[in-house]
C-alpha cells in the first residue's frame, strides 16, 4: 500500500496493538483527537480508552511512566508531543529508563517507546524545530532511531515496539507527509542498528538521516556525482560497520545533519571513521549540519537549515581536498 | 521541627484526613451570570476605569478576530486565540502595576498590551520574529512556549525584588494544562517558602488542547493546591471581568506583603486552541453554545447598562478606534526591516566566540557564492 511516514507510523502502533495486548499508548492530545499530527488517529476508537489514552500534561509522568509500566511488565508507547518537549523529561531517560535492566542485573527491563516528532522546517514556534537526536544518542542503555522512509517508519516502530530494551523514535515531522511510498501491508521489522545504503557509489560517502536526506540526495542528483548515500536510521546503537566499510571504499566522508554543529552526532561518525579508517581517507572528513545556535523562529528558519546547495559545496570541498 | 511544634500545626480532624471534600473553595463573583450584582461588592473603581475595561475587552476580542484573519490569509504563523477569555485576561491585566513583571504563555495579549506592549510587535512574535521577544523584554514581558516552564522563572524574579524591597510583583500566566507540569509546583512551592512577590494566575479555560480539565486533574479545583504549597488562593469567576480584577488586585497586595498567592480564573476557550486545532474533534457544539451564553463582554454590559454607564459606551466608534490600531499596527510589522542572518548569531553570548564568528562569516562567503540557496530559503517577513 502507499503510505505517508505519518500513516505508516499510525499502521506500525495498529497492528502492534492487535498484536500484543500489553501494548499501550498515551501521550498529550492522542486518544480523543488522534494526536497534534494525526499519528495516533482510529486507536481509541478501534482498542478503547484502557489502552489509549489522554494525559495530563506532564512530560515527566509520560515518561517516568512508560518506564514504570515497562519495568511491570507491559510494552508503553508514549507520545511527547514534540521533542522540544522531551528535556523536561530527560530526568525520567537519564535516571531511569536507561538503566532499569542495568541497576537491576537483569532483574527487570524497561522495553519502553518513546515516539517523538523532531526537526525543523514547519513553520512552528519556538522549542518546535529541534533535533537533539546527539544528545540522546550519549545515554547509554537507551536506543534512538529515526526513520527517513514510510518503510521505515513503520519497521522501525514494530521493532522498537517489540524490542526488550528502551527506544527512543524520533520522527522528522517536516515529512510526515510530504510523499508517499509503497509499505508492506503485513507487519515487518527494520532491524534496529542497521544503517541503508540508498544509493551505492564510488567517489565519497555521504551519511545523514531524518528530514536531511532528501536535500542530500538533492545534491548528490544536481552534481551528479559517484556518491554512495548512507541513511543512518538507527543512530545508538551505532552502524559502524557500514560507515566504515563504505569510508573505506570511497576513502572521502561528508556528514550531514541539522543539529548543531559542536557535539552533534556528526563529531561521533568522525570519531568512528577516525578509529577505523583513518587511514584510508583521501582528503578531511566534511560536515554540513545546523549553526551552533538555537533554531531560529520561523521566519528565519530556513537559514539554519542545510539545503541541496550548501551540502553541493560540501561535496566539492571533499572531492577536490 | 520539634514535636510540640509539629503537633500544635494540626488543626484537622483526628483520623488526620484530609479529602476533596474539605477543600470546595467556591467561586468569586461579583456580577453574576444573569447581571444581577450587589453594589457594595463592586471594586472602587472611576466609572471611566469602569467603561476603559469594556473597551479593553473589546480590544482583545477585535485584536484576536484579525489575528485569526490574517493567519487564514497566510499572513502569520500558527495564533493562539484569546476568544471567550477576555474578562480573565482584561480583568487581570488591569490590576497589575507598570513596574509589575508578566512571564505569560502566549494567550493573554491584552494584559501585555496594558503592560505597554505596541500591538506592532505583538504581530511579530507570532510571525516568529525574534525582535518581539526584545520588545516584550523591554516592557518586563515575556512569553514561554515550553508550557508550565516559567513558573520557577517568576518566583527567582520576585526573590529579586524582594531582595530589592522593590514595590513590583512578577505575575505568571498560565493554563489549566499547564499545572500539571512539575515546573509549575515547584516555582509556587518555592515561592511559599520564600515569601516572594508572585502572583500565579491561572487560566483554567478548561482545555489543553483536545484535553478537558477532567483529564487534566481529579482535584476539585486549582485553587485548592495553593493550600498544598503553603500559599493561599482564590478561585474566581474568569468570565466576570469585575471579579478578576478583584481577585487579582487581592492577589497583587499580598504578594507585596510577602504571601505569594494562586488565583485560578475559571473561564472558557471559545475558539480553537490554535489555528491549526479542529475543537470538532474533541468537544462538543452544544458545550460551546452553552459557553457562548455566558459571554463576558455581554456579560459586561448588562452590568454597565445597570450602572447606567452604558450611555458612555460608544460601541462602534470604540471598533473603528481599534481597527484603526490594528491597521498601523499591521503596516507597521509589514514595513519592519528585513531579517538579516546575523540575527540567527546576534545575542547568543555577551560575546559571540571565535567558532561562531567563523561560522558566521563562512555561511555569508556561502549566500554570496551561492545565491541559488535562496531558491530554498523562505524569506517570508510575514511569518
Ligand atoms: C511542556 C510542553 N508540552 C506540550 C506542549 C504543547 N502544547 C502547547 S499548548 C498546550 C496546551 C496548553 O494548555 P493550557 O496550559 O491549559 O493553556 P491553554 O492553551 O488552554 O491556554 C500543549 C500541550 C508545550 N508547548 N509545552
Ligand atoms: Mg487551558
Amino acid at each position: 500500500m502507499q503510505e505517508t511516514i505519518v500513516g505508516a507510523i499510525n499502521d506500525a502502533l495498529h497492528s502492534e496493538m492487535d498484536a500484543d495486548e500489553r501494548v499501550l499508548i498515551f501521550g498529550e492530545d492522542i486518544a480523543e483527537s488522534g494526536g497534534v499530527f494525526r499519528a495516533t488517529d482510529g486507536l481509541k476508537e478501534r482498542f478503547g480508552d484502557d489502552r489509549v489514552l489522554d494525559t495530563p500534561l506532564s512530560e515527566i509522568a509520560i515518561v517516568g511512566g512508560a518506564a514504570g509500566l515497562a519495568m511491570y511488565g507491559y510494552r508503553p508507547v508514549a507520545e511527547i508531543q514534540f521533542s522540544g518537549f522531551l528535556p523536561p523529561a530527560f530526568d525520567q531517560l537519564v535516571t531511569h529508563a536507561s538503566r532499569i535492566r542495568w541497576r537491576t542485573r537483569g532483574e527487570w527491563s524497561a522495553p519502553l517507546v518513546i515516539r517523538t516528532p523532531y526537526g525543523a522546517g514547519v513553520k512552528a514556534l519556538e522549542h518546535h524545530s529541534e533535533s537533539l537526536e546527539g544528545v540522546y544518542g550519549h545515554l547509554p542503555g537507551l536506543k534512538v532511531v529515526v526513520p527517513s522512509t514510510p518503510r521505515d517508519a513503520k519497521g522501525l516502530l514494530t521493532a522498537a515496539i517489540r524490542d526488550p530494551d528502551p527506544v527512543l523514535v524520533m520522527e522528522p515531522k517536516q515529512i510526515y507527509r510530504s510523499f508517499r511510498d509503497e509499505v508492506p501491508e503485513e507487519s515487518y521489522e527494520e532491524p534496529i542498528g542497521e544503517a541503508a545504503i540508498r544509493r551505492e557509489g564510488s567517489e565519497l560517502s555521504v551519511i545523514s538521516w531524518g528530514a536531511m536526506m532528501y536535500p542530500t540526495l538533492q545534491a548528490v542528483e544536481n552534481l551528479g556525482v559517484d556518491a554512495e548515500v548512507i541513511d543512518l536510521r538507527t543512530i545508538s546503537p551505532l552502524d559502524d560497520e557500514t560507515v566504515v566499510e563504505s569510508v573505506k571504499k570511497t576513502g572521502r566522508a561528508l556528514i550531514v545533519h541539522e543539529a548543531a554543529r559542536t557535539g552533534g552526532f556528526g563529531s561521533e561518525l568522525i570519531a568512528c571513521i577516525n578509529d577505523r579508517a583513518l587511514m584510508y581517507l583521501k582528503a578531511p572528513i566534511e560536515r554540513i549540519t545546523g549553526f551552533d545556535v538555537p533554531v531560529p523562529l520561523l521566519s528565519m528558519e530556513d537559514y539554519y537549515l542545510p539545503n541541496p546547495p550548501r551540502i553541493e559545496e560540501g561535496i566539492k570541498r571533499v572531492l577536490t581536498a | 521541627m520539634d514535636e510540640d511544634g509539629m503537633y500544635e500545626t494540626s488543626i484537622g480532624p483526628q483520623s488526620g484526613r484530609v479529602s476533596q471534600n474539605d477543600l470546595d473553595v467556591g467561586l468569586l463573583q461579583i456580577v453574576e451570570p444573569d447581571g444581577s450584582y450587589a453594589s457594595e461588592e463592586v471594586p472602587a473603581l472611576h466609572d471611566d476605569q469602569l467603561c476603559d475595561l469594556y473597551r479593553w475587552m473589546l480590544l482583545e476580542r477585535t485584536f484576536d478576530e484579525r489575528m485569526v484573519k490574517l493567519q487564514r490569509r497566510g499572513e502569520l504563523g500558527t495564533f493562539g486565540s484569546g476568544y471567550g477569555q477576555e474578562a480573565s485576561i482584561i480583568g487581570s491585566g488591569y490590576a497589575l502595576k507598570d513596574e509589575d513583571w508578566l512571564l505569560g504563555m502566549g494567550r493573554e495579549a491584552g494584559a501585555m498590551f496594558l503592560q505597554g506592549l505596541p500591538m506592532r510587535d505583538m504581530i511579530l512574535f507570532w510571525r516568529g520574529i525574534e525582535d518581539a521577544n526584545r520588545e516584550m523584554a523591554k516592557r518586563n514581558l515575556m512569553i514561554a512556549i515550553s508550557i508550565g516552564s516559567h513558573l520557577p522563572l517568576v518566583t527567582g524574579a520576585a526573590w529579586g525584588m524582594q531582595l530589592d524591597g522593590a514595590d513590583s510583583v512578577v505575575a505568571a500566566y498560565f493554563g489549566d494544562g499547564a499545572s500539571s507540569t512539575g515546573a509549575v509546583h515547584e516555582g509556587m512551592n518555592f515561592a511559599g517558602v520564600l515569601g516572594a512577590p508572585a502572583v500565579f494566575f491561572c487560566q483554567n479555560n478548561q482545555y489543553a488542547i483536545s484535553t478537558p480539565f477532567e483529564k487534566q486533574t481529579q482535584a476539585r479545583s486549582l485553587a485548592q493546591r495553593a493550600v498544598g504549597y503553603g500559599i493561599d488562593g482564590i478561585r474566581v469567576d474568569g468570565n466576570d471581568v469585575l471579579a478578576v480584577y478583584k481577585a487579582m488586585a487581592e492577589a497583587r497586595e499580598a504578594a507585596q506583603a510577602g504571601s505569594p498567592m494562586l488565583v485560578e480564573s475559571l473561564t472558557y476557550r471559545l475558539g480553537a486552541h490554535t489555528t491549526s486545532d479542529d475543537p470538532t474533534r474533541y468537544r462538543d457544539r452544544t458545550e460551546e453554545a452553552q459557553w457562548k451564553r455566558r459571554d463576558p463582554l455581554d456579560r459586561y454590559e448588562s452590568f454597565l447598562r445597570s450602572e447606567g454607564l452604558w450611555s458612555e459606551i460608544n460601541h462602534e466608534a470604540i471598533l473603528e478606534d481599534v481597527n484603526n490600531e490594528f491597521d498601523a499596527a499591521l503596516q507597521a510589522a509589514d514595513e519592519y526591516e528585513p531579517r538579516h542572518v546575523d540575527e540567527m548569531f546576534d545575542y547568543l553570548y555577551a560575546e559571540l566566540p571565535p567558532s561562531l564568528q567563523q561560522q558566521l562569516v563562512e555561511f555569508k562567503a556561502f549566500l554570496e557564492d551561492r545565491p541559488d540557496a535562496y531558491d530554498y530559503i523562505d524569506q517570508r517577513a510575514k511569518g
